[in-house]
């Protein structure tokens, strides 16, 4: 079998509609199990009490919104190198959930700030550099949304995406420095290494859940785009009269 | 190779001393963010001292951005850029020109008018000297990667707001190392370290922005 078949969006359409159940069902299954793992199974932690929980949550978020944005500069490059349309369908398409993610580990990390450290924001590395990521995703979604034509704006943004991938590491060094020159960490995110095996059971399984439900989401928003693309085509007629 | 970077840059120098309202614009606006800052927080001189480094910088961002605007856009609009960039040599070089014009034009006033800001926020003279040197070694940083930001908007509608957007996440780091050099030299722990990274930027800066930004045309004007 041929993958590079794929790599066409009339073949790589139905393909996506056939994967996306499955992808959003195991999504569906392991943030079920996660949960339960994260709320009855893993111990009470004896310094943070029941308020760690939302690490379970928080973790996998701020994993995810760092990784969607190398995927996304990935497809970019590939985009640009090879001249492939769907690459930069799916860098879009994946824009909008990193940048959720972005928002709910920070809005996540704030919940959890204020009663462990006292403060809803404090300005420590993590935290700016995150910040400065979602600012990024805004940017990269402004650009492709004021561009109409979808050649320029596939380019312009796989371009601004791989400037930023360049600029992520520098930002964050830069941001560390700060914090530790200016006025030395006021608080510190290390935790105890010796995590209960429970604990981390249930970030490892909640990470995948959002890995799944990453996939699925992205695969939905390309098929759309795709067929908002190639709607002059027969294809995409017929599986546009077909859906209506 | 060089006589087209040089003619490149004497244009763009020959175009903003023509028009020099234009010109004047982004400098006044340098002038008038930073001294409202003092109106709106108050007058005591150690607070002012405090936030005076990042005030002039993040003003020196803003102005920078309000120029880069018409970066590429006059050139666009009277289909110039289009020939220019048909010119038998590579597009980076004229990125590159276009980056140290904008520079020339932008940047120097700006090291000329910041010591006299720093004076107003009562900076000792130490002080003063490493805020121009920081400016000096960062704001061609600012130039170059804003020409990504310009060559990327190129022609689009609300281009001016987008390139804020897209641009000031990428600053971060030159206005870290920049207002850092100058609070180091007020806190005592000196500016070397600060200098110096920003030195790096500025090379990392050189190496890529030119290329990028040459790409960016292209799919602008395509």
């Amino acid at each position: 079998m041929n993958l590079y078949r794929y790599a066409s969006p009339a073949t790589f359409h139905p393909l996506a509609g056939r994967l996306v159940p499955w992808f959003a069902a195991l999504a569906a299954a392991l943030a079920a199990a996660g949960l339960y793992i994260s709320f009855f199974v893993a111990p009470t932690d004896f310094q943070q009490g029941e308020g760690y929980r939302i690490i379970f949550i928080h973790v996998p978020a701020a994993w995810m919104s760092m990784f969607i944005y190398i995927v996304m500069a990935f497809w970019s490059a590939i985009g640009l190198a090879w001249n492939t349309r769907l690459s930069f369908v799916m860098a879009r398409a994946l824009a909008p959930t990193g940048a959720m993610f972005t928002f709910v580990a920070l809005w996540t990390g704030a919940l959890w700030g204020k009663p462990m450290w006292g403060a809803w924001w404090v300005w420590d590395a993590r935290l700016t550099s995150s910040l400065i990521l979602l600012f990024l995703y805004v940017g990269y979604m402004a650009l492709q949304a004021a561009i109409d034509d979808p050649r320029r704006a596939d380019r312009a943004g796989a371009l601004l995406n791989l400037v930023g991938v360049i600029n992520v590491p520098i930002i964050y060094f830069s941001v560390k420095w700060w914090n530790t020159l200016h006025q030395g960490a006021s608080v510190s995110l290390t935790r105890a290494p010796s995590m209960a095996q429970t604990m981390l059971w249930g970030m490892l399984v909640m990470a995948l859940a959002a890995w799944m439900y990453t996939i699925a989401v992205a695969l939905v928003r390309a098929r759309t785009l795709i067929l908002e693309r190639e709607r002059q085509t027969e294809w995409a007629r017929a599986v546009l009269k077909e859906e209506a | 190779m060089l006589r087209f970077l040089i003619a490149v840059i004497r244009r763009d120098i020959l175009l903003a001393a023509r028009r020099r309202g234009d010109w004047l614009t982004a400098q006044f606006f340098f002038i008038m963010v930073t001294s409202l800052f003092p109106l709106g927080i108050g007058p005591e001189p150690a607070m002012l001292r405090t936030i005076g480094p990042g005030v002039v910088w993040v003003a020196a961002l803003l102005a920078c951005l309000l120029s880069l605007g018409r970066l590429y856009a006059d050139d666009h609009r009277d289909g110039s850029l289009e020939q220019l960039l048909l010119a038998p040599y590579s597009n980076a070089l004229l990125a590159l020109g276009k980056a140290i014009a904008h520079w020339i034009i932008n940047g120097i006033p700006l090291l000329l008018i910041a010591p006299v800001l720093g004076i107003q926020f009562g900076l000792p003279a130490d002080a003063l000297a490493v805020l121009v040197l920081s400016l000096a070694i960062g704001t061609p940083v600012l130039s170059l990667l804003g020409g990504i930001g310009a060559a990327l908007t190129l022609g689009l509608r609300g281009g001016g707001v987008l390139i804020t957007l897209l641009i000031l996440p990428l600053y971060v780091p030159v206005l870290i190392f920049g207002a850092g050099a100058v609070d180091g030299t007020l806190s005592g722990t000196g500016a070397e370290a600060h200098l110096s990274l920003l030195g790096a930027v500025l090379v990392m800066a050189l190496l890529v922005a030119p290329w990028i930004s040459a790409l960016a045309l292209r799919v602008s004007v395509e």
